[in-house]
């Protein structure tokens, strides 16, 4: 299998990265030899295998949904790249 | 005196300030003064000096002596949250980012009178063997100039080898504790997953991150350990198991003990010393009363290419979150979507890009099933052949790597290279289990190497012990000469 340019920019869409076609180019050969060794898992057979989706397989505990943290707005939009009082602000999305 | 101080390894250190032999602010201030003269190393992102003096102040005023860091300095992995104190996961996406609150491991530390010094550098995202991925720049290995120190703990590994730290902490998702002890001659544990809790711990790969202490030696290490790992009911994968006291049951007796040695780790080409240091681990347990017994890992070889696939797709779902929104660096763009893509362009390095890329690429319609549930039944696989292994067997010996520290730059331009650092560390991670790397001697340049115990799930006391009886017998001395300071 190979990647081809074309695939390469759909993934960065998908990824939401923006790359240039000299950057594509380079992160395609890089896409292909990690997958050309990624193919290798084809020689198993895993027909009758279950997925492993986590190590701890026991149902996740559930704790009660309680507001805990102090009063913490001023430091979380501290950290905010663009704010205006309490809120954060973003390009404007509807016209 | 001054100088001395900084070779103590943390027990002593503990048992000074307890007999009073010594206060928190002359140790703090010790280790702080030789980092300070150690800023070649670039083992720092973020330094926490003048806060931390004033901490151990206040700690002499009212000495608590029954905690069991009482007012010990530590730098930590720049991937745990701390508050108040900048977290960068050595991206520049995060170069500003001031945590609310505290991670559970690093809460720990503080709760038995442990003081944070400093923020440690790690390659971004913890997504690299060799730091050479961080934002903030390579580190040296202190055993030898322009030396990778490994990774993703680069910064970790580095200043406690060069004694900046008395102890650190690191994570691991494929080997990014044990892999930079190995790099520094120095002791890493990788616990089992779910016995130190991911809670504040900038993510990588859920399924596979663990925190884990890195030491000078085995006792330092059981210390560490027993303050990090506890229940936490703020990580949903946090298990609930009896904690044991792992120095007090610290012992080197490994009589009766079954060692397994897997036949798949001799992989071709891998240096002749390396091969000699097993063999002088596998001669010591034979005669410290253990039992070697061959056995067989099958799926070995197919660990690393399924680590490729299930590690990337978790980053990239974990890294969605960088969005330049809340926090983090913000690019400006001409809509709401140019802003996001411009904005993990130029905030994420390379290395972060190709493996959000890999991981889309292999969750995304149409792939799915042919890579990633794919790799999540090879996973499955994977964790059998240990399951069957431990029928037989109560541990696990391997080299830690199989090779020896490598040169900066040897090994950035190809990625599967540089991948393969990690194939004796991953297959660990996908099972879930716990493994330690002690030093065990030295290659032909001088550059140490290591031995890794793996364990059975939650049996890090008899890992630890095993690895004591080595330790015991191998007497590692590492020759670092101070060659960065002037």
């Amino acid at each position: 299998m190979t990647i081809d340019l074309k695939t390469v920019k759909h993934i960065s869409k998908l990824s939401r990265i923006s790359i240039d076609d000299n950057k594509a180019k380079k992160l395609g050969k890089d896409l292909n030899s990690i997958f050309s060794f990624i193919e290798k898992l084809n020689e198993l057979d895993t027909k009758n295998t279950e997925p492993l989706t986590s190590i701890a397989e026991t149902t996740l505990k559930l704790r009660k949904d309680e507001i805990k943290s102090e009063n913490i707005r001023e430091d979380i939009l501290k950290n905010s790249p663009d704010k205006n009082k309490d809120f954060f602000v973003v390009p404007k999305v509807v016209e | 005196m001054m100088s001395n101080i900084t070779d103590l390894k943390l027990v002593e250190l503990v048992d000074k300030i307890k007999k009073k032999e010594l206060s928190s602010t002359e140790v703090t201030i010790a280790f702080i003064e030789r980092s300070k003269k150690s800023k070649k190393l670039n083992s720092y992102i973020s330094e926490n000096y003048e806060n931390a003096i004033k901490k151990a102040k206040i700690f002499d005023q009212k000495p608590d002596f029954k905690k069991k860091l009482p007012g010990i300095p530590i730098a930590v992995k720049d991937l745990f949250c701390t508050k108040n104190i900048r977290t960068t996961a050595g991206s520049k996406i995060l170069e500003n980012f001031v945590p609310t609150y505290e991670s559970t491991v690093t809460q720990n530390i503080l709760d038995e009178g442990g003081i944070v010094i400093g923020k440690l550098n790690c390659d971004e995202f913890a997504m690299g063997s060799s730091n050479e991925t961080s934002y903030f720049g390579n580190v040296q290995n202190p055993v030898s100039e322009n030396l990778v120190p490994g990774g993703s703990s680069g910064g970790s590994s580095s200043a406690l080898a060069a004694k900046l730290t008395p102890a650190t902490i690191g994570t691991d998702t494929g080997g990014s504790i044990r892999q930079p002890a190995s790099f520094t001659g120095t002791v890493g544990l990788k616990p089992t997953y779910g016995s130190c809790s991911r809670y504040g711990i900038v993510a990588f790969a859920s399924s596979l991150d663990q925190a884990g202490p890195m030491t000078h030696d085995v006792k330092d290490c059981s210390l560490m350990f027993e303050i990090m790992s506890t229940y936490d009911t703020k990580d949903s994968t946090s298990v609930d198991f009896k904690r044991k006291n792992y120095l007090t049951n610290l012992n080197e007796n490994i009589k009766g003990k079954k060692i397994g040695i897997p036949k798949e780790y001799r992989v071709d080409g891998m240096p002749k010393e390396i091969d000699e240091l097993w063999e002088k681990g596998i001669k010591i347990i034979k005669e410290n009363g253990g039992q070697i017994i061959e056995i067989s890992l099958p799926n070995t070889n197919y660990a690393l290419p399924t680590y490729y696939i299930v590690a990337p797709a978790e980053a990239s779902s974990n890294l969605a979150r960088y969005d330049g929104v809340k926090y983090g660096f913000r690019s400006k763009g001409e809509n709401l979507i140019d802003m996001y893509e411009k904005t993990r362009s130029e905030g994420f390095g390379d290395e972060v890009k190709r493996r959000i890329m890999i991981g889309t690429y292999v969750l995304s319609s149409g792939y799915y099933d042919a890579y990633y549930l794919k790799a999540q039944k090879v996973r499955r696989l994977i964790k059998n052949d240990f399951d069957e292994a431990y029928k037989k067997v109560d541990a696990i010996l391997t080299p830690s790597t199989p090779s020896s520290a490598f040169k900066i730059g040897e090994k950035l331009n190809d990625p599967v290279s540089m991948y393969l650092n990690d194939i004796f560390t991953v297959p660990i991670n996908l099972a879930g289990l716990p493994a330690i790397s002690i030093p065990a001697g030295h290659d032909k340049k001088g550059y140490p190497l290591g031995l890794q115990v793996i364990g059975k799930a939650f049996d890090e006391q008899s890992i630890l012990n095993i690895a004591f009886a080595l330790e015991k017998n191998i007497s590692f001395k590492n020759n670092i000469t101070d060659w960065w300071i002037k």
